[in-house]
C-alpha cells in the first residue's frame, strides 16, 4: 500500500474506528494480565477469549461487507473461507500436539491412529511449521475463491443465483469435512491443542497475546478494504453494484474487478478463521454449516452495509446478543431473534445502524451548513450557498 | 503490411444482411447499413423496428443470428464481447439514462474517462492534472460544472441525459451509439442537446436513434428509417418522411 492510498483511505470515522480497535487490542490483554484478578477493572481471561472470538467474527464481517456492500456480491458461503482458514491453522496445531497425543504417536494426529492409517497423507505435509500453514491459511481460501469466483463470474452468474451456489458450496464442503477419509478428524474435527509458537494455547499470556493479534488483523484488514474502496477501484466496484452492464460498456472488465476483491475477501475470512481457532480450541465441520454463513451476513445487515465500520460493529453487536440470550433461559428462541432482528433491521434500518447514522449525520450537517450559509449570505449579500459538499 | 489493404471497406461502421430472432420473432432481419467516418446518423422507426436491438448487436449485447458486423473496416464486431468493444471505441448512451446514481458527476465522469480499465490500474490510481481537465472541459460542455459534487441520483432527468451524453464524451470514443437522447427533455433541452451533437459530431461519428421528428430535423443529417429489422428508407428528412412506406408504416397519416 503506497503512502497516498494510506491517507486517502482515513477519513475521521475511519480514524475513530481504528484508534478504538488499537486502544481495545492494547488495553484489554494488559488489564487482563497485570492486575491482580478479582479487581474491578481487570477482564477476566474467559472474557479476553470470547471476545477474541467476536473480533475474529468482526474480520469474516469486514470481508463480507467488501464483496456484499462494495461489489453487490452477495455470498452466502463465506463461513467456508473462514473455516477453511481455521482448519489450516488447525492442522497446524494438531501437527504441534506431537507424541503428546493420546497414543502418543509423533507424527499421526490421534484421530488418524485411531484409523489405522499407517502414514501421514500428503496434503498434511508442511504444516508442521508455522510459516507454511500461515501461508496456506491465506491460500486455500484464496486459491477456492479464485476457482469458483472464476467460473461463476466469466459465466455472469449474478444475484441470487450466485447466492445460491455459494450456499451448495460450503454444504458441499460440510459434507465432505464430515467424512472420516477425507483426513480432518471427520465429526470431531481438529481439537485438544497444545501449543502454538512453543506457547500454550491454553495459558493467560497467549490468550491476550491471541487477542491483540487479532485486534492487529482487524486494524489491517480494515485499511486493506478501505484501501480499496476508497481507490477508483472502489468507484469500478460500486459502479458494478448499481449498473454491472453499463459498467461493461464502459470498457471495464467486470468480472475481473470481481474476482478480484472477491479473492481478497476470502482471504480476509481465512485470517479470521486462522485466527479464530486458537481462541477457541476446536475447528470441526459444522463451521461450513451454511447457517453460519448466513448469519455473518446478518451481522453486516443489522452493522450497516457498504460501511466497512457497520460491519465490524454488526458482528460484535448480535455476537453479544447471541451470548447474552442463549446463556439464560431465552437460549431456545435465539434462532427467532434473530430471524425477527433480521426483519426488523430489513424493514426499519435498511441502512443499518452505522448507515443510518451517518444519513442522519450528513442530513443535520447540511441543516446547520445551510443555517451558516444563509446567515453568511445575509450579510454578504452573496444569492448562491455553496451546499454542495463533497461526502466523504 | 498497409491497414488500408487489409479493410474491407472505407465505413467506420458496417451492417451487412444481419439476422437476429428471439423465440422465433425477427427482430433484426436482412439488416444492412452503413456510416463513413465522421457521419453522424439518425435513425428513426416505430416501436419494435429493431433499433434498439441493432445497437445492442453493435455493442456485443446480442449476437446476432449471421450476418457482418464491421467496426473500423477491420473489427469483426460480432466475436468480440461488451468491454472489448468498448475498449476499441465504441460508446453507448441507454434508452433509459443510466448513470451511477450513487456516485457524484465527477465520479460518473472520472469512470467514463478512456484510461486504463485494468484492476491494478484502477487500484493504484491517482488523480492526475490531464484527467481533471479532460473532466473539467466535460462538466462545461454538458453544462454541470456547478453540479459536480451531486450525486448522480439527484439530478433532473434531463441532466441525467446530459451526464450520459458527457459520459460518452470521456469515453472519447470513435462512434457513438446515442439511444433516445432527448425523451422526456424540454423544448429548450432538446434543442440545447442538438447543438451538442453536433458539436461532438466535428470530432466523432455519431449513430443517433430518436423519435422525436423536431429533433431529428433539426440535426439536419441524414436518415435511416427502419421498420421491422430492416432498412425501409434512407435520405434526407424530406425525402424520407415524404416516403409512402414510410408514412404508411410510422407516420400513421
Amino acid at each position: 500500500m503506497t503512502p497516498h492510498m494510506l491517507t486517502r483511505s482515513l477519513d475521521r470515522g475511519a480514524t475513530i474506528f481504528l484508534a478504538i480497535v488499537a486502544a481495545c487490542g492494547i488495553l484489554i490483554p494488559l488489564s487482563n494480565l497485570l492486575l491482580p484478578a478479582g479487581s474491578f477493572l481487570q477482564v477476566p481471561t474467559y472474557l479476553v477469549a470470547l471476545w477474541g472470538k467476536y473480533v475474529c467474527y468482526a474480520i469474516l464481517a469486514l470481508s463480507i461487507d467488501l464483496i456484499w456492500g462494495y461489489c453487490g456480491i452477495l455470498s452466502l458461503g463465506h463461513g467456508a473461507f473462514f473455516a477453511l482458514g481455521g482448519y489450516a491453522m488447525g492442522m497446524y496445531l494438531m501437527r504441534q500436539i506431537g507424541s503428546r497425543g493420546v497414543y502418543g504417536n509423533p507424527i499421526l494426529p490421534d484421530f488418524m491412529v485411531f484409523l489405522n492409517w499407517e502414514k501421514l497423507p500428503w496434503y498434511w505435509y508442511g504444516f508442521d511449521m508455522f510459516w507454511f500453514a500461515a501461508l496456506m491459511v491465506l491460500v486455500v481460501p484464496g486459491l477456492l475463491a479464485f476457482c469458483f469466483g472464476w467460473l461463476a463470474f466469466r459465466s455472469r452468474v449474478t444475484g441470487v443465483y450466485l447466492s445460491i451456489i455459494t450456499q451448495a458450496m460450503t454444504y458441499a464442503l460440510l459434507l465432505a469435512f464430515f467424512r472420516n477419509d477425507f483426513g480432518f478428524g471427520g465429526n470431531n474435527g481438529l481439537t485438544d491443542f497444545k501449543d502454538i509458537l512453543g506457547f500454550n494455547v491454553q495459558a493467560e499470556g497467549t490468550r491476550a497475546a491471541l487477542f491483540a493479534l487479532s485486534c492487529l488483523a482487524l486494524i489491517v484488514g480494515f485499511l486493506v478494504c478501505r484501501a480499496i474502496v476508497s481507490s477508483k477501484l472502489g468507484k469500478v466496484l460500486i459502479a458494478v453494484r448499481d449498473a454491472e452492464s453499463r459498467t461493461r460498456f464502459l470498457g471495464y472488465r467486470v468480472e475481473s474487478y470481481k474476482l478480484f476483491v472477491f479473492t481478497v475477501s476470502a482471504c480476509m475470512a481465512g485470517v479470521a478463521g486462522a485466527l479464530y481457532v486458537p481462541q477457541v480450541g476446536i475447528i470441526n465441520p459444522s463451521e461450513f454449516a451454511p447457517g453460519n454463513s448466513i448469519e455473518a451476513v446478518v451481522w453486516v445487515a443489522v452493522g450497516g452495509r457498504g460501511t466497512l465500520i457497520g460491519a465490524a460493529l454488526g458482528a460484535v453487536v448480535v455476537n453479544y446478543a447471541k451470548t447474552f440470550f442463549t446463556s439464560g433461559m431465552l437460549a431456545p428462541y435465539w434462532l427467532f431473534m434473530l430471524g425477527a432482528l433480521f426483519i426488523l433491521v430489513t424493514l426499519l434500518l435498511p441502512k443499518g445502524i452505522v448507515g443510518t447514522f451517518n444519513s442522519w449525520w450528513e442530513s443535520s450537517r447540511e441543516k446547520r451548513l445551510a443555517g451558516v450559509a444563509a446567515s453568511a449570505a445575509a450579510e454578504d449579500g452573496i444569492t448562491e450557498p455553496k451546499l454542495a459538499e463533497k461526502r466523504s | 503490411m498497409n491497414v488500408m489493404d487489409t479493410r474491407a471497406t472505407s465505413a467506420m461502421l458496417y451492417l451487412d444482411g444481419v439476422h437476429v430472432s428471439f423465440d422465433g420473432f425477427h427482430a433484426i432481419n436482412n439488416l444492412s447499413l452503413t456510416l463513413e467516418p465522421g457521419e453522424m446518423r439518425a435513425i428513426i422507426g416505430p416501436n419494435g423496428a429493431g433499433k434498439t436491438t441493432m445497437m445492442d448487436i453493435i455493442t456485443g449485447k446480442t449476437k446476432p443470428d449471421e450476418g457482418t458486423v464491421l467496426f473500423d473496416g477491420v473489427t469483426d464486431l460480432t466475436r468480440l464481447d461488451e468491454t472489448r468493444i468498448a475498449e476499441l471505441g465504441i460508446g453507448r448512451k441507454f434508452q433509459k439514462p443510466t448513470v451511477f446514481e450513487s456516485q457524484t458527476v465527477q465520479d460518473n465522469l472520472l469512470l467514463a474517462l478512456n484510461v486504463d480499465h485494468s484492476v491494478r490500474g484502477t487500484l493504484f490510481w491517482r488523480g492526475s492534472r490531464a484527467e481533471s481537465e479532460r473532466i473539467d472541459k466535460v462538466l462545461e460542455t454538458i453544462r454541470l460544472t456547478d453540479a459536480r459534487n451531486r450525486l448522480a441520483g439527484s439530478l433532473s432527468h434531463g441532466q441525467k441525459q446530459w451526464l450520459e451524453i458527457g459520459m460518452l464524451l470521456a469515453q472519447d470514443p470513435k462512434l457513438l451509439l446515442v439511444d433516445e437522447p432527448v425523451a422526456g427533455m424540454t423544448d429548450v433541452e432538446t434543442h440545447l442537446t442538438a447543438e451538442l451533437l453536433k458539436e461532438i459530431n466535428k470530432t466523432h461519428t455519431v449513430m443517433v436513434v430518436e423519435h422525436d421528428m423536431t429533433f431529428v430535423r433539426e440535426l439536419g443529417v441524414k436518415v435511416t428509417c427502419l421498420h421491422e429489422g430492416s432498412v425501409l428508407a434512407e435520405g434526407t428528412i424530406d425525402q424520407v418522411s415524404s416516403n409512402e412506406r414510410v408514412i404508411e408504416v410510422y407516420l400513421g397519416r
